[in-house]
């Protein structure tokens, strides 16, 4: 593609219960659960480390 | 949701479209950006129409050829199949245990209302409580093997008394519950001694270090009882955890006001001190004085966005090197689906205790009694009808989150900011959410740049 570098794709496509509770990790008013990390996940996404356009 | 947007970087704009259904990030060039925003229908500004207009057919139908392209491959306006519409529960995994209802500083903004969570008695947690805290934690945890006990109040350091004898016996019943316990202290370091600092690097999983950037600001928002200053023994107690923290976890935790728009500064001192772990929060309170309001946010904008750039500038040096918690996104591997419809999981595996006992969906709902779901004190049983009302909040269930590009990483928002400040535990809080989807888009940017310009 000549307008389009893709990164990551398909990050969202366990429930393991074994990463930290996000309350409990920084802020205790702002929650932001996305920023976690999954160590138990079978798949990880790929990025494309291409210059950006 | 398909959202395109720019952050200006060493003097160029860079543009992503981010598609939240299945969570892809792309990199695009200007045009492009262009022409999603045309698709979506989205108001151009500044001389983004005059550029769209003045582009070939040709190279629109090249580009949209290009989306299209996309689209087919489910990466791009793709749809929402995510269906779950509650929380599980009937297993908690973490408890905040509320040591005392008591603290050593009047900070102005305390959601707590300095600590004392609205109660007269500034009560301190027996340690008979603490235990059966654990019992209770224990029994009503399921299959759930990892759990967790965050020390809160007021200040935890008040009452070390209960704070270590809950470890102790946490500890001693991992082997035979099959259980392993992570604890964590949010601790204002006023009373963060060398005896203590030691105790808490031995025995805490995380300590959050509460330090609100500058001396001044800090001075002028946080008091002692008798309303002296008391940033310089906070600083050097802070800085000597550091130094015998290593590479175990920590985070150094500010809150900025109304009174320190320009926060980046803050954040950075922190950073020129020596912390390498930093978070620094919004105030939510509806004091006039310190309140963020919506005439803030453009400002409040501009702020994140020299911060995001003085970040990744630090970040190439070992020794500047820094996280900033609301900067991070994992490309490679961010939480599950279940852990984003979760949340905080308040209400429903994530639960609080006063010292008294009792037991509340979470720690900002302490204290409010219609909430109360019981005491751990007359044995392991709550209300699970609470956790029924918890369980319906989650984003799926939000009509505000349904087209917000940053539902599935911030899961909605406070259950109790949306109550306390929108009225309603499912209407999200607008402020809060405009400077999240900013912090958001700018976590995207950074993780983009790093990984394509190392």
């Amino acid at each position: 593609m000549k307008h389009i570098n893709s990164i990551a794709v398909n990050g969202m496509k366990i429930g393991c219960g074994e990463c930290q509770s996000s309350c409990q990790s920084a802020c205790k008013t702002s929650c932001t659960v996305g920023n976690q990390s999954c160590k138990n996940r079978d798949e990880k996404v790929n990025t494309v480390k291409k210059p950006l356009l | 949701m398909t959202h395109p947007f720019g952050f200006n970087y060493g003097g160029k704009t860079h543009y992503f479209v981010f598609d939240s259904e299945s969570g892809s990030l792309h990199n695009v060039d200007y045009v492009t950006f262009l022409c999603v925003k045309n698709r979506l229908s989205i108001p151009f500004e500044g001389g983004e129409a005059e550029d769209f207009r003045a582009l070939e057919k040709e190279e629109i139908d090249e580009i949209n050829a290009e989306l299209d392209q996309l689209a087919s491959q489910g990466v791009l306006d793709s749809p929402c199949t995510v269906t779950q519409k509650k929380k599980r529960t009937g297993e908690i995994k973490a408890l905040c245990l509320h040591i005392c209802h008591d603290c050593n500083l009047r900070c102005r903004y305390c959601f707590a209302d300095e600590g004392t969570y609205r109660t007269a008695d500034k009560a301190h947690m027996p340690v008979e409580v603490g235990l059966r805290a654990v019992d209770f934690l224990i029994a009503n945890s399921g299959k759930r093997k990892s759990l967790e006990i965050d020390f809160f109040g007021g200040e935890p350091l008040m009452n070390m008394t209960t704070v270590k004898a809950v470890v102790e016996y946490a500890r001693s019943l991992e082997a035979s519950t099959g259980k392993t316990f992570s604890f964590t202290m949010t601790t204002n370091c006023l009373l963060l001694n060398e005896e203590n600092r030691k105790w808490l690097n031995d025995n805490m999983y995380n300590v959050v270090l509460s330090i609100d950037g500058r001396r001044e600001i800090h001075n002028a928002v946080r008091k002692t009882p008798s309303g002296a200053d008391a940033f310089d023994v906070i600083l050097n107690n802070a800085l000597e955890f550091r130094k015998i923290r290593g590479d175990k976890s920590y985070y150094v935790r500010g809150t900025f006001t109304a009174k320190n728009l320009d926060f980046c500064n803050d954040v950075l001192y922190l950073n020129d001190c020596g912390f390498d772990q930093i978070s620094m929060e919004p105030v939510v309170t509806d004091l006039p004085d310190l309140q963020i309001k919506k005439e803030h946010l453009p400002v409040i904008f501009k702020e994140y966005e020299k911060l995001a750039a003085a970040y990744i500038d630090r970040r190439k040096n070992k020794d500047t090197w820094f996280n900033f918690f609301h900067f991070m996104y994992d490309l490679e591997g961010g939480p599950c689906v279940v852990k984003r419809l979760t949340g905080c999981g308040s209400g429903c595996e994530y639960l609080a205790v006063t010292p008294r006992g009792d037991i509340y969906p979470c720690h900002q709902f302490a204290e409010r009694k219609p909430y109360k779901m019981g005491n751990v004190l007359q044995g392991v049983s709550y209300d699970r009808n609470v956790s029924d009302v918890f369980a319906g909040n989650i984003v799926t269930n939000k009509p505000d989150c349904t087209d917000c590009p940053a539902k599935y990483y911030c899961s909605g928002g406070c259950v109790a900011n949306n109550l306390n400040f929108a009225g309603d535990m499912n209407k999200p809080y607008d402020i809060s959410c405009a400077m999240m989807r900013k912090r958001f888009e700018l976590s995207l940017a950074i993780a983009a740049i790093e990984a394509c310009e190392g």
